[in-house]
């Protein structure tokens, strides 16, 4: 909302300037965004009056003026090209120095076809006054000689451009402001001028509502006989300072009540109008063309304003195309209505459809003030276009309830954490408008119309301390509880955050990116289930169903900028049908290390890595790493390669992570270069560790050193290192306390269709040290169990 | 028995002058093996008298010690020159590369949320979470923002065409304050929670980005005030910026899940291009800028949650993360923040034992 310092005035008497207003504005809940003083630009341009024109010597459409500029000292020499430049004109002069608003040239003393010019003489199209360049501009002979053109024009006026919160619908006018900054002590409210207007004979046009719930009140008088040309200057000037385009006289009444008072209101020309004007729902499918020159479409949910003829009007919003008023028009209806706000609301969003009318009606217009309204209109149309007016005809009531809060005084401190006396709180409630009824300590606050906003106690405690002033509001410490600070984080929180650091521990970087992608991206992973219904494109559109795509993406922009070595991770959320799921993902491609000195050429990342990863993590998350099985991938899509990748388990359907290659395909997709390696390690997977307080086990080292003992087996290539490590550690539970495998050879030597696999067995005697006889029964326990899953000792 | 001194005499001088280790073997064979001639010697001890052997007993085996000892000294000091050869040959440029382990960084966004957690813990405030994918009723309705409130408009929300079971309009959470909502239907007052988290707005420019990080506060208990929350934000800034010298300005405002409401500025210095937070907005050099939204919860809010709003009331504050991090680290773009540009990563990324605490400095 746009108001000039010169139309307040007409609001709020007293001695202020623009400063003042900004500062008080900010203050009271009103921020203003920005101040623009057009005198600024117009700085150094001054009336003045040309004394001669000579034709210039060295030029034919050029001339020699001699202007004067209002100054003591001997009129100034300008060179000028305008057409109408002669002796006697009186125009506008910019002086060295000046800035010209339209092209930002500094004007200087510079000689013309060899003719020293002080200056130019300027169109109203350099000073941005119109679109005029015809000629210089031509001032009135009464034009004061010498004073700053700023001054002269009007054009002067400051603009303070205020951002006006929802909830005041109020301070959408002029006058809202003025009340508000009187209140907070800048100046006094002058009062509202209202004209008495009596009217003659009853409308012509016959208005009623048929719509009480959306429109409950239609007020409406005739005016015949108006001449409808341009509004007043000062009128348009004011209108176009805030940035509304003056239409026609008409128009820019209304528009003009709308800005100073906040009271939409609606001039038909009564020509176009056949039979009488009804407030009424629209039909289904039924239309309107409005003023923007677009069709709408209606349904019964709508209020419009229609004749015989049909809709003219979305009431509320936007007035009808063909209905409004021209050069032409000479009778017109006035309408001053109050519509439902709610349902302004959801047909101005059924419709997308803003204006000014609506963003008043929508936040609830002044119940109160109809008559008022309609006498104001009435008075500008008659002041400015003429006419004879009919009386008013009120068809429908507005609401009327006056609403009362019951208010504790002392609240303001308690809630507000201001302490304000009660006679000053008094004071700013009068000032706005309420009225205060005590009570034996409590007080009935009655809201005027106005203050629709105005809820309950606290919307009381905001007025006297927003009127006081926020900076009064002292600090005052939340009580802390006793001792030092209680931890606060949950698990999952301690696991994230373990998580993320062993992530970065182990060399990945961590990456944040979109929740949304597109449905290409999300097609391999099983596609997005949360699709939106309005995305700010297509690749943003659908929930992730995976942070693999979004990590895939950030490589190839990463291989892009030259990237080599690539490791990222990110943690967030993969947004399925039944739930958001917490995950971690990681991401390796290009070298796992440089080609160096030492190991020459660079190391390409492998499946292992992958699983290295998944196993440093889960164990950092704090699963029982040792009770981990590797088993086949999920096949969700084809995104793993279907022989270089797994899932870690803890039994068959807990499935805590996935790691390996990614598909080529998938790769290529997303333009990645090189195969790429990940991790999906699903949190909420990972079972909660068990209470079990800080103190450890008691530490309890076998009293004998363990033994190692090597065994080579052949198996068949489709027995899994982890099936033969099982059978082995299980083949004596007891005395073997680990098994792991150190060697796998295929080729020469080893059967076709077959596998060599090494075993180191560890043994760990309990009381006494193994004897031979002991050692020998062991190891043909573990060639049995061996034998048990198809593996042959090697002989 | 001068003989025996000759002996030792001169196999010293034989194996001082051995010039490897076969010469010192050969040696000690000749003297100590099993037909050396110190072992024949010792061997004589046998055929003596017991007074004859008395005296010539320590001689001998004096002798056998004192070659000994020569023979393991010669034995050493060959070993050491021999390793000390082989060592020279093992010279190595010791200015070659040595291996480098990557270095992983987590995330700006990530870090400030954990010195979040941290600061706030001090004041007692735990972490809350809640989903992304909300519905309207607790993204808007519950907070006082009914269907056809123009302040709906204020926000630019991604919707679902999806309905949950109850019917209602499912979107992505505009702001973090649903949490609020979640955690007073769950929790009994007194509360103290943060709540930060992915955010979205169908809005996308050089300063906006359709997907973002927002923190929200909540405190309910008995007698709060707006001077609380002032303190509390006072208290935090101070923590976060680790300057003393912050100080905010309130200016009423309106939020309808807050009554009253305060937008709350912050004071800062432009230096070298940089907003540096800090002092009095209104100072020479100083200006205000715009950093939280806040208020007391309105008590239709707390109503909507099913608390008493005659017995609770509380305040609630809501700040970017990513704008925090801006402003505390130096980024200006915020679509960096979402590129996973490994360069912008390492640089404005922190280090994994960069862990904030209280006690080592929240800027760890």
């Amino acid at each position: 909302m746009k108001i000039t310092l010169d139309w307040l005035r007409e609001h709020l008497h007293g001695d202020y300037g623009v400063a003042d207003v900004v500062a008080t504005l900010n203050r009271i809940g009103h921020e203003v965004e920005g101040v623009e003083n057009p005198a600024e630009k117009l700085a150094g341009f001054r009336v003045a009056k040309v004394l001669t024109a000579e034709k210039h010597p060295q030029a034919d459409k050029l001339q020699v003026l001699t202007v004067d500029t209002g100054d003591d000292g001997a009129p100034l020499t300008v060179v000028c090209g305008a057409p109408n430049a002669r002796a006697g004109l009186i125009g506008v002069l910019g002086l060295p120095g000046a800035v010209v608003p339209a092209n930002g040239m500094e004007l200087k003393v510079a000689a013309v076809r060899g003719v020293e010019s002080n200056g130019m003489m300027c169109s109203t199209r350099e000073l941005e006054l119109g679109d005029d360049h015809d000629g210089i501009i031509e001032l009135p002979a009464d034009a004061p000689i010498g004073t700053p053109f700023a001054d002269y024009s009007g054009a002067g006026d400051p603009v303070i451009d205020i951002s006006i919160t929802p909830n005041r619908q109020d301070c959408m006018g002029v006058r809202g402001i003025a009340r508000d900054l009187a209140a907070a002590g800048l100046g006094t409210l002058k009062p509202l001028d209202i004209p008495t207007i009596a009217g003659e004979g009853a409308p012509t046009t016959e208005i009623r509502t048929d719509d009480p719930e959306g429109c409950p009140a239609f007020y409406g008088r005739t005016i015949s006989g108006v001449t409808n040309g341009t509004a007043p200057e000062w009128m348009r000037r004011r209108l176009e300072a805030v940035g509304q385009r003056s239409i026609s006289a008409l128009v820019d009444i209304s528009n003009y009540v709308m800005f100073d008072l906040g009271r939409p209101s609606h001039i038909y020309d009564r020509a176009t109008l056949t039979g009488a004007l009804v407030a009424r729902r629209a039909k289904n499918g039924e239309t309107a063309v409005a003023l923007n020159g677009k069709e709408y479409s209606l349904t019964d949910t709508m209020t419009v304003l229609a004749d015989d003829s049909g809709v003219h009007d979305i009431a509320g919003i936007m007035g009808g195309e063909h209905s409004g008023c021209s050069e032409t028009t000479t009778d017109v209806l006035l309408e001053i209505a109050y519509f439902t706000p709610e349902r302004i609301a959801l047909t101005g969003q059924a419709l997308a459809l803003t204006s000014d009318a609506r963003s008043r009606f929508e936040r609830g217009v002044d119940p109160a003030f109809l008559d008022d309204a309609t006498a104001i209109v009435t008075g500008h149309v008659l002041a400015i276009c003429g006419g004879t007016p009919s009386t008013v005809t009120r068809a429908g009531a507005p609401p009327a309830e006056v609403k009362a809060i019951d208010y504790d005084p002392s609240l303001s401190a308690t809630l507000g954490g201001i302490k304000i006396a009660p006679d000053r709180q008094k004071d700013i409630l009068a000032a706005l408008g309420f009225g205060v009824i005590e009570q034996g300590g409590r007080w009935q606050v009655s809201v005027p119309s106005w203050r629709r906003d105005m809820d309950g106690a606290p919307d009381v405690v905001e007025e006297v301390t927003r009127i006081t002033g926020f900076d009064a509001i002292a600090s005052a410490p939340l009580p802390r509880t006793d001792g030092v600070a209680k931890p606060t984080a949950t698990a999952e929180q301690l696991t994230e955050r373990r998580l993320r650091r062993a992530a970065a521990a182990a060399g990945f970087d961590e990456a944040v990116t979109w929740s949304f992608i597109s449905e290409t991206e999300a097609a391999p992973f099983g596609g997005g289930t949360w699709s939106l219904a309005n995305p700010i494109s297509e690749d943003l559109k659908v929930m992730r169903p995976s942070l693999l795509p979004g990590l895939l993406a950030a490589a190839q922009r990463n291989q892009n900028r030259g990237a080599t070595s690539i490791r990222l991770f990110e943690i967030g959320r993969r947004y399925l049908a039944d739930a958001e799921h917490p995950t971690l993902a990681m991401l390796m491609t290009g070298d796992k290390s440089a080609r160096g000195w030492k190991a020459g050429k660079a190391a390409a990342f492998d499946a292992f890595d992958a699983k290295a990863a998944a196993l440093t993590l889960l164990e950092a998350a704090g699963a029982p790493a040792e009770r981990l099985q590797v088993m086949e991938a999920v096949t969700t899509g084809s995104i793993w390669h279907p022989g270089q990748s797994a899932t870690l388990r803890l039994g068959p359907k807990a499935v805590l992570a996935e790691f390996g290659a990614l598909h080529p395909l998938l790769t290529r997709g997303f333009d990645v270069d090189g195969p790429v390696m990940a991790v999906q390690i699903f949190l909420d997977a990972i079972p909660a560790k068990r209470a079990s307080g800080p103190a450890r086990a008691a530490f309890t080292p076998p009293a004998l050193q363990s033994v190692r003992r090597d065994f080579a087996f052949l198996a068949p290539t489709n027995l899994t290192a982890a099936d033969l490590v099982r059978a082995i550690r299980g083949a004596d539970k007891t005395g073997i306390t680990g098994a792991r495998l150190f060697d796998r050879f295929a080729g020469q030597g080893v059967p076709e269709g077959q596998v060599s696999l090494a075993v180191e067995v560890e043994l760990q005697p309990l009381e006494k040290s193994f004897t031979d006889t002991e050692l020998k029964a062991i190891a043909d326990k573990v060639v049995a169990a061996a034998a048990k899953v198809g593996a042959v000792l090697r002989g | 028995m001068s003989d025996i001194e000759a002996i030792q005499a001169q196999l010293v001088s034989e194996i001082e002058a051995a010039a490897d280790a076969g010469a010192v073997e050969a040696l000690r064979v000749s003297a100590l093996g099993k037909a050396g001639s110190i072992t024949a010697l010792l061997k004589t001890l046998g055929g003596m008298s017991p007074e004859e052997r008395q005296a010539q007993g320590p001689r001998i085996h004096t002798l056998r010690e004192t070659v000994t000892a020569a023979l393991g000294a010669r034995k050493a000091a060959l070993d050491a020159a021999e390793l000390d050869v082989k060592l020279a040959a093992e010279t190595i440029d010791m200015s070659l590369p040595a291996d480098t382990a990557p270095r992983g960084s987590v995330h700006p966004v990530s870090q400030v949320m954990d010195e979040l957690a941290e600061i706030f813990a001090d004041m007692g405030f735990a972490v809350a979470t809640g989903p992304e994918i909300e519905d309207d009723w607790r993204n808007f309705t519950a907070l006082n923002i009914p269907e056809t409130h123009p302040a709906r408009a204020m926000h630019d929300t991604f919707y679902f065409p999806d309905k949950d079971a109850e019917g209602r309009a499912m979107l992505l959470r505009t702001h973090t304050s649903p949490v609020q909502i979640r955690t007073m239907m769950s929790e009994e007052p007194p509360i103290r929670i943060i709540a930060p988290g992915r955010v979205y707005r169908s809005d996308s420019d050089a300063t906006h980005t359709p997907m973002f990080h927002q923190v929200e506060g909540l405190v309910i208990d008995r007698n709060i005030h707006m001077g609380h929350l002032k303190w509390t934000l006072e208290t935090f800034l101070k923590a976060y910026f680790e300057r003393d010298d912050i100080v905010l300005r309130l200016r009423p405002s309106y939020f309808p899940f807050t009554e009253p409401s305060a937008e709350v500025d912050v004071g800062y210095k432009q230096e070298k291009g940089r907003r540096i937070v800090g002092g009095n907005g209104d100072d020479e050099g100083h200006a205000w800028m715009e950093l939280l939204g806040s208020g007391m919860v309105n008590r239709r809010v707390i109503a909507n949650c099913g608390l008493d709003p005659d017995e609770w009331q509380g305040f609630a504050f809501g700040v970017g993360v990513d704008r925090l991090a801006m402003l505390k680290y130096g980024m200006d773009d915020l679509r960096a923040f979402f590129d996973g540009d490994l360069r912008w990563l390492s640089h404005y990324g922190f280090g994994a034992l960069s862990v904030p605490t209280l006690s080592g400095g929240i800027s760890a």
